[in-house]
C-alpha cells in the first residue's frame, strides 16, 4: 500500500512535468489535480474509518472537521490575495469589501502567516471535536444518538456558515485565490507540489492510524467498539480513548481539507452539508471497514465512480450512490476488502 | 393656494352638517339640489388645476348623489377619462388602442373612442387622500356593518376636530356594537385635541387600552405637545397599558407561530418517533416518505383542478396510503434484513432517501411545485387589530392535534396497537406469545411512513413541494424525537411543540439561522445531560 | 506587593495547579481486616425494590458464596459494587478509606475490583493473547497505551496466565471461536490478568464440564487467603465444594449466613428454595 503510494507521489508528477505533452505517458495537470483530490478524499475516508472501524463511532460530522480545516487554508489564501483583488483593498478580501465592512473582524487576524493558518488547520477542528467529543463520551451518548448528534453539529456549522454575518464569505464562500507561499495556484510546478504534499499527508497520516490500530490503545479501541461495558470493569476510562481517536481523527480530516481547499480552489459551506459527511461513511463501508487501506481503495473508487457518472449521467448519480449505500449494507458487510480476504480465505 | 386645507375642510364639514341637520328637508329636495351640485362637480373636474379637482371632489362627495361613490372611485382607480371632443366625463377601459366609454350619468355604454381622443383624468397624492377620505364617509352611512366599521377605521389617523359632531351623529344611529366602539374611539381621539382639559382626560379614560394604531400615534402626539401634567400623566398611563397590551398579544402571536411551527414538527416526527421508538430503526428516509405524501397531494390537485378542497381532503388517505406503502415495500426489501444493526440501516435508508429524491427530481423535474390551498383555508382571523392568526395555520395546528389524538388512541386502544407495544416491550416473549413479529414491524413501519405521508399533506399547504422538501425536516425531525425521548408518543408532542416554540422566540432576539442553530446546540448540550430525552423509557433495560 | 506575590505563588515551580493535581484515590486500608461494606444499601427500578437495605460484610482473604432465586437481586449488588449501578440509599466502602459510591467503574477497577460477568464477556474480535493484555494490570492512561510493549516480565506472566486458564495453544485463536467453557476460562484469566484484590465471580461454573467445575474450584480456593472472592452461583454441588462462608439472598436483602451446612438446615431458606 505505502509502496504504491510512493511510487504514485514520485511518478504522477514527473509525468506531468518532465514528459512533453505529446507523449502518451504524460500525465496532464487536471489529471493531476483530480488524483490529488482523491488523495485528501483517501485522507478523509482513512479518519473516518479510525473512528466508525475501529471504535464503533459512526460519525455523520466528519465533513465539518474537513471543511473547517478547508476554511482555515482558505483564510491563509485569502490574505494571500492582498490587493490583487477585485476590489483592491490591501487588507479586507473582496466579500468583506462587498459587505461594506471596515475592519477585519477579530478571527481573520494572524492568518496572513502561513504556519498560523497551518496551526489553525490543526487546533480549530481539534479542539471543536475535543469540546463535542468531552460532552458526548462523558455522558455516555453512545450509537445512533451519537450519529444523530454530529450530523446535526455539521448542520448547524452549515447554517452558520451560509450567514453573511459570519465573515466567511456566506454561501459564496472564500475563492479566487492567487498563490501559496508565494507561488502561483495556476503553475504546473506548484499544482505537482501540492499534489506531492497530500501524498505525503496520506502516507503520514496512513501511518500514524496503522500505529495507533496496532498498539494496545488500538486493541483497546476495538475491545470499546464491542464491549464497551467490559473495558471499563477492566479499568479503561473509555470516553478518554474515544475522546483522544475522535480528536486525532478530526485533525486528520482538518489537514485533509487544508490541502483540498488550494488544489480546487474554492471552499463553501456546501462542505458542511450532511450529505457529504454521509457520503464519506459509504467510502469507507465500500472498501471495507477496520482496515486502513480498504478506506484508501473506496475512497478512490466511489470518488471515480462519482467523477465519471456525474460527467456523463449527471441523473445517475444520485442513484447509484443510493444503490451503493443499500447494497454495500445488505450484501457487502465487510466491504470490497473484506471480500477480497474471504475469496484467499476459501482458496 | 386661495384656500388652507383647515377652512377648506371647515366649509366642507359645515356642509354636511347642514346635509345631515336637515334631512328631511333634504330628502324632499334631494332630486334637484343633490343632481345640481352633482353635475357642478363633474364639471370641474374637466379643469385641469388640482386646485378645482379639489373642490369637485367634494362637491360630488357632498352631492349624497347614489353614483358619487362609484365616480370617486373610478377617479381613484384612474378609469374616469375626459373625452376631448365635448369635453364630457365618463367611465373608460382599455381595450388594446381603444377606450371603452361608459356614461356616468346614466350608466349607458357609449361605444368606443381612439385612445388620443380621451384623456384620463389625473390626480396627485392629495387628492388621492382626499377622495379615500371622502369614499370613507360615504362609506360611514353604508347598510352594510362591516363596510362601515372599515370605514371608520380607515378615516382614524386622518380626523379633525371638525369631523367630531358628524361622528357624533353617526353614534345616535348606530346599532352595530363594533362600529359604534370604533366611533367612540374616533370621538375620543378628536378629544384629545381639544382646548378643554376636561374633556381631553375624558377621552383618554375613554381610550385606554385601544390598540388602535391611530390611537397610538394620537398620544404620541399628545404625550410631545401636552401641557397639563395630570393630562400628561393619564395620557402616559394609558399609553403604557396599550403597550403592554400589545406587548402581551406579541407574546400571544409569538406564541402561536411557535406552536403552529411545533405542530408540523409534532407531525413530521410522530412517524419517525414510531419507527425509532417501536422496532429501533432509524429511518433517514422518513423526510423522503414525507415528500410523497406532499407530491400526492399535488398529483390529486393537478387530477381534479376544479375542487381543490375536495383533492385535499382525498389527499390525506391517498398520502397515508401511497407513503405507507413504500414504506412497506422499504421494510421488507431492506430493513428487515439489518434488525439490530442500527448504524446500517442508518446508512441503507440514507441510499434509499437518495433515491427516493432522485427518483422524484427525475418524475416531477427538479423545481418546486405549488400546491394550492383552498379558499376556506387561505385568510387569516382578526382577533384584534394587531393579533391575527392566519387560517391554514389554525387548520394545521388542529389537524396534527388531530392526527396526534388518532395515533394515540390507535395504538392504546386497539388490538393492532396492543400487539406493536408488546413487539417495541420485549421482543422475544410477544414473538412466544404469539404475536407475529414481522408482522408487527412491517405494519409499524408502514403506519410511522403514512403518518410522514399524512405530514407532507400538511407541510404542502404551508411551502413549496419539492425534491428538497424532506430533508430540510429530517434533522429538525430527528431531534424532536431525540429531544422527546423515545419511543414516547408524549414525548414526541410535547418536544415538538416546546421545540417550536422555543425557536419562535428566539427568532426576533437572534435572527432565524441562528435560533435553529441555537435550538441545536441546546439540544445536543441537553443529550449530553440526559441521554434518554425529556421522557425516558423506565426500567432496568433501559438503564 | 501583594501582586506580586500572588504571581510568585501562582509560578512557583515547585507546585502544579490544583487542577493538574491527579484525583489519586487513597490506597486500599484494611486495618480493620473487611475488605468490603456494603450497608443499608437500597436500589428500586420503577417501584420494584431489587436491592432492600442490604447488608453486608466481606473479610479480607475470604471465599464468600452468594446464593439465592432468581431475581434475589445478586447481579444488582454486583452492578452497585462495580458501579454500574448507583444505589439509592446506603453506603459501600472498600476497605477503611476507599468510598465506592463516589467512583465511577474505571477508578473502581483500578482500585483494585475484578470482575467476571455471569455471560461471557470477551472482545470476540481479538485473540486470547489481547483479551488477557488488555485486562493486564498497568498503566491504563491513554497516552501510555498507545505506547506500551509488552515486557519480557509481562509475557512471562501471561503465559502463566495461559497456564492456569488452559489455553496456552489457543492463544493466537480469536476469542469469538473459543467454546463457552472456554470463554468462562478467558475471563476468569483476564480477571485474573488485572490482579484485583476483590474479585465478583458471577456463575463461573455454567457450560462447563464437571472436570472444568472441578478446576474452577481449586483455582478460586487457591486465590482465597491471597485475593477476597465473591461467587454467585446457582450449582449448589459447586458452592458446596468451593464454600466456606455461604450467604442467602432474598428478595433483595439478606436471608442468611453462615456455613453450607447452617444455611441448607435454615427453615428460611428451604422455604424460598421450595416453597411451603
Amino acid at each position: 500500500m505505502l509502496g504504491i503510494l510512493a511510487l504514485v507521489t514520485v511518478l504522477v508528477p514527473m509525468c506531468n512535468l518532465l514528459i512533453p505533452q505529446a507523449s502518451p505517458l504524460h500525465i496532464s495537470t487536471f489529471t493531476m489535480t483530480l488524483l490529488g483530490k482523491y488523495l485528501c478524499y483517501a485522507l478523509l475516508a482513512i479518519s473516518v474509518d479510525l473512528v466508525w472501524g475501529y471504535l464503533g463511532i459512526l460519525s455523520l460530522g466528519h465533513g465539518a472537521f474537513f471543511a473547517l480545516g478547508g476554511y482555515a487554508m482558505g483564510m491563509y489564501l485569502m490574505r494571500q490575495i492582498g490587493s490583487r483583488g477585485v476590489y483592491g483593498n490591501p487588507l479586507l478580501p473582496d466579500f468583506m469589501v462587498f459587505l461594506n465592512w471596515q475592519h477585519l473582524p477579530w478571527f481573520w487576524h494572524g492568518f496572513q502567516w502561513f504556519w498560523f493558518a497551518m496551526l489553525m488547520v490543526v487546533v480549530v477542528p481539534g479542539l471543536l471535536a475535543l469540546v463535542f467529543g468531552w460532552f458526548s463520551f462523558r455522558s455516555r451518548v453512545t450509537g445512533v444518538y451519537l450519529s444523530i448528534m454530529t450530523q446535526a453539529l455539521t448542520y448547524a456549522l452549515l447554517l452558520a456558515f451560509f450567514r453573511n454575518e459570519m465573515g466567511f464569505g456566506g454561501n459564496n464562500g472564500l475563492t479566487d485565490f492567487k498563490d501559496i507561499l508565494g507561488f502561483s495556484l495556476q503553475s504546473d510546478a506548484t499544482r505537482a507540489g501540492l499534489f506531492i504534499a497530500s501524498a505525503m499527508a496520506l502516507g503520514a497520516g496512513y501511518l500514524s492510524c496503522l500505529y495507533i490500530t496496532r498498539s494496545r490503545l488500538g486493541k483497546l479501541c476495538t475491545a470499546i467498539r464491542d464491549q464497551e461495558d467490559r473495558t471499563r470493569f477492566i479499568g479503561y476510562r473509555v470516553e478518554n480513548a474515544k475522546l483522544w481517536v475522535f480528536t486525532f481523527s478530526a485533525i486528520l480530516a482538518g489537514i485533509a481539507g487544508a490541502l483540498y481547499v488550494p488544489q480546487v480552489g474554492i471552499i463553501n459551506p456546501t462542505e458542511f452539508a450532511p450529505l457529504g459527511s454521509i457520503e464519506i461513511v459509504i467510502w469507507v463501508a465500500m472498501g471495507g471497514r477496520a482496515t486502513l487501506y480498504g478506506a484508501v481503495v473506496g475512497a478512490l473508487m466511489v470518488n471515480y465512480a462519482k467523477s465519471y457518472l456525474t460527467a456523463a449521467m449527471p441523473d445517475a448519480w444520485l442513484f447509484a450512490l443510493g444503490a451503493l449505500f443499500v447494497l454495500v449494507t445488505l450484501l457487502l458487510p465487510q466491504g470490497i476488502t473484506g471480500l477480497l480476504r474471504k475469496k484467499e480465505v476459501n482458496k | 393656494m386661495c384656500l388652507s386645507p383647515k377652512s377648506t375642510r371647515c366649509y366642507r364639514i359645515l356642509l354636511i352638517l347642514t346635509l345631515l341637520s336637515f334631512l328631511p328637508f333634504a330628502a324632499l329636495c334631494h332630486a334637484e339640489g343633490s343632481e345640481v351640485q352633482f353635475q357642478e362637480g363633474i364639471n370641474l373636474l374637466t379643469q385641469k388645476d388640482f386646485t378645482k379637482k379639489e373642490a369637485a371632489i367634494e362637491k360630488i362627495a357632498e352631492s349624497g348623489d347614489k353614483r358619487a361613490e362609484a365616480v370617486l372611485r373610478a377617479l381613484l382607480e384612474g378609469t374616469l377619462f375626459r373625452v376631448k371632443k365635448d369635453n364630457s366625463i365618463v367611465y373608460g377601459s382599455k381595450e388594446g388602442s381603444k377606450i371603452t366609454i361608459t356614461s356616468i350619468l346614466t350608466g349607458e355604454e357609449l361605444g368606443s373612442v381612439k385612445k388620443r381622443k380621451a384623456k384620463k383624468i389625473t390626480i396627485n397624492n392629495a387628492l388621492r387622500t382626499q377622495i379615500k377620505n371622502e369614499l370613507a364617509k360615504i362609506e360611514l352611512s353604508n347598510p352594510d356593518a362591516k363596510v362601515r366599521l372599515d370605514a371608520v377605521n380607515k378615516l382614524m389617523p386622518t380626523l379633525t376636530i371638525e369631523s367630531s359632531d358628524l361622528l357624533a351623529n353617526l353614534l345616535k344611529k348606530e346599532t352595530n356594537s363594533e362600529v359604534s366602539d370604533a366611533l367612540k374611539a374616533s370621538i375620543a381621539i378628536i378629544g384629545l385635541r381639544s382646548p378643554e382639559k376636561e374633556k381631553r382626560l375624558l377621552s383618554l379614560t375613554e381610550l385606554k387600552g385601544n390598540l388602535n394604531p391611530a390611537v397610538r400615534n394620537e398620544l404620541n402626539r399628545l404625550i410631545n405637545e401636552e401641557q397639563d401634567k395630570a393630562v400628561l400623566h393619564k395620557a402616559k398611563s394609558a399609553l403604557s397599558t396599550i403597550e403592554s397590551k400589545i406587548a402581551f398579544f406579541g407574546l400571544v402571536e409569538k406564541g402561536f407561530f411557535g406552536l403552529s411551527l411545533g405542530s408540523v414538527l409534532v407531525l413530521a416526527a410522530i412517524g419517525l418517533a414510531i419507527t425509532f421508538g417501536v422496532i429501533g430503526v432509524i429511518n433517514m428516509a422518513h423526510g423522503e416518505l414525507i415528500m410523497l405524501g406532499a407530491y400526492t397531494t399535488y398529483v390529486i390537485q393537478q387530477l381534479l383542478p376544479d375542487s381543490i378542497g375536495l383533492a385535499l381532503f382525498l389527499s390525506i388517505p391517498a398520502a397515508f396510503l401511497v407513503s405507507g406503502l413504500a414504506g412497506i415495500v422499504i421494510e421488507r426489501s431492506v430493513i428487515r434484513f439489518l434488525y439490530g444493526r442500527p448504524l446500517e440501516t442508518l446508512l441503507a435508508t440514507f441510499g434509499i432517501s437518495l433515491i427516493l429524491q432522485q427518483a422524484v427530481r427525475s418524475i416531477f423535474s427538479p423545481l418546486n411545485r405549488s400546491v394550492s390551498t383552498p379558499a376556506w383555508m387561505s385568510g387569516s382571523l382578526q382577533l384584534n387589530p394587531i393579533l391575527s392568526l392566519t387560517t391554514n395555520r389554525i387548520t394545521i395546528l388542529v389537524f396534527s392535534l388531530l392526527v396526534f389524538a388518532g395515533l394515540y388512541m390507535l395504538l392504546k386502544k386497539s388490538s393492532i396497537g396492543l400487539q406493536v407495544r408488546a413487539v417495541s416491550q420485549n421482543r422475544a416473549m410477544a414473538k412466544a406469545m404469539g404475536v407475529r413479529a414481522a408482522r408487527v414491524d412491517a405494519l409499524t413501519f408502514g403506519l410511522g411512513s403514512g403518518i410522514a405521508g399524512i405530514a407532507g399533506v400538511a407541510l404542502s399547504q404551508l411551502t413549496n413541494v419539492g425534491p428538497n422538501l424532506g430533508q430540510a425536516y429530517i434533522i429538525d425531525s430527528f431531534m424532536v424525537v431525540v429531544f422527546g425521548g423515545v419511543g414516547n408518543l408524549w414525548g414526541t408532542l410535547l418536544g415538538g411543540l416546546s421545540l417550536g416554540v422555543a425557536n419562535k422566540f428566539l427568532e426576533p432576539w437572534a435572527g432565524a439561522v441562528l435560533a435553529k442553530i441555537l435550538i441545536l446546540v441546546f439540544i445536543i448540550l441537553f443529550i449530553q445531560k440526559r441521554p434518554q430525552g425529556l421522557f425516558p423509557q423506565k426500567g432496568r433495560a433501559a438503564g | 506587593m501583594n501582586v506580586l506575590e500572588g504571581v510568585r505563588t501562582f509560578f512557583r515551580r515547585d507546585q502544579v495547579f490544583d487542577f493538574l493535581i491527579p484525583d489519586i484515590p487513597p490506597d486500599l486500608d484494611l486495618t480493620h481486616g473487611i475488605i468490603l461494606y456494603l450497608e443499608g444499601i437500597s436500589v428500586s427500578f420503577d417501584g420494584f425494590k431489587a436491592i432492600d437495605n442490604l447488608n453486608l460484610y466481606i473479610d479480607d482473604g475470604e471465599l464468600r458464596c452468594i446464593i439465592g432465586p432468581n431475581g434475589a437481586g445478586k447481579t444488582t449488588m454486583m452492578d452497585i459494587i462495580t458501579g454500574k449501578t448507583t444505589p439509592d440509599s446506603g453506603s459501600a466502602w472498600f476497605g477503611q478509606q476507599i468510598n465506592l459510591l463516589k467512583m465511577d467503574e474505571p477508578e473502581i477497577a483500578m482500585a483494585g475490583i475484578g470482575r467476571k460477568f455471569q455471560k461471557p464477556t470477551v472482545f470476540e474480535h481479538h485473540t486470547v493473547i489481547d483479551n488477557l493484555e488488555l485486562a493486564m494490570t498497568g498503566d491504563k492512561r491513554m497516552w501510555p497505551t498507545l505506547n506500551a510493549r509488552l515486557s519480557g516480565e509481562q509475557r512471562d506472566s501471561i503465559d502463566e496466565i495461559l497456564n492456569i486458564i488452559g489455553l496456552q495453544k489457543l492463544y493466537q485463536d480469536r476469542a469469538g471461536s473459543l467454546s463457552h467453557g472456554q470463554k468462562q476460562w478467558l475471563e476468569i484469566g483476564m480477571l485474573l490478568m488485572q490482579n484485583p484484590k476483590l474479585l465478583l465471580v458471577d456463575e463461573p461454573a455454567a457450560g462447563m464440564t464437571h472436570q472444568e467445575m472441578d478446576r474452577t474450584a481449586e483455582l478460586l480456593t487457591s486465590l482465597a487467603g491471597t485475593h477476597s472472592v465473591i461467587v454467585v452461583e446457582h450449582d449448589m454441588d459447586f458452592v458446596r465444594s468451593i464454600a466456606r462462608k455461604v450467604t442467602v439472598l432474598h428478595q433483595g436483602s439478606v436471608l442468611a449466613e453462615g456455613t453450607m451446612d447452617e444455611v441448607q438446615n435454615d427453615q428460611r431458606v428451604i422455604e424460598v428454595y421450595l416453597g411451603e
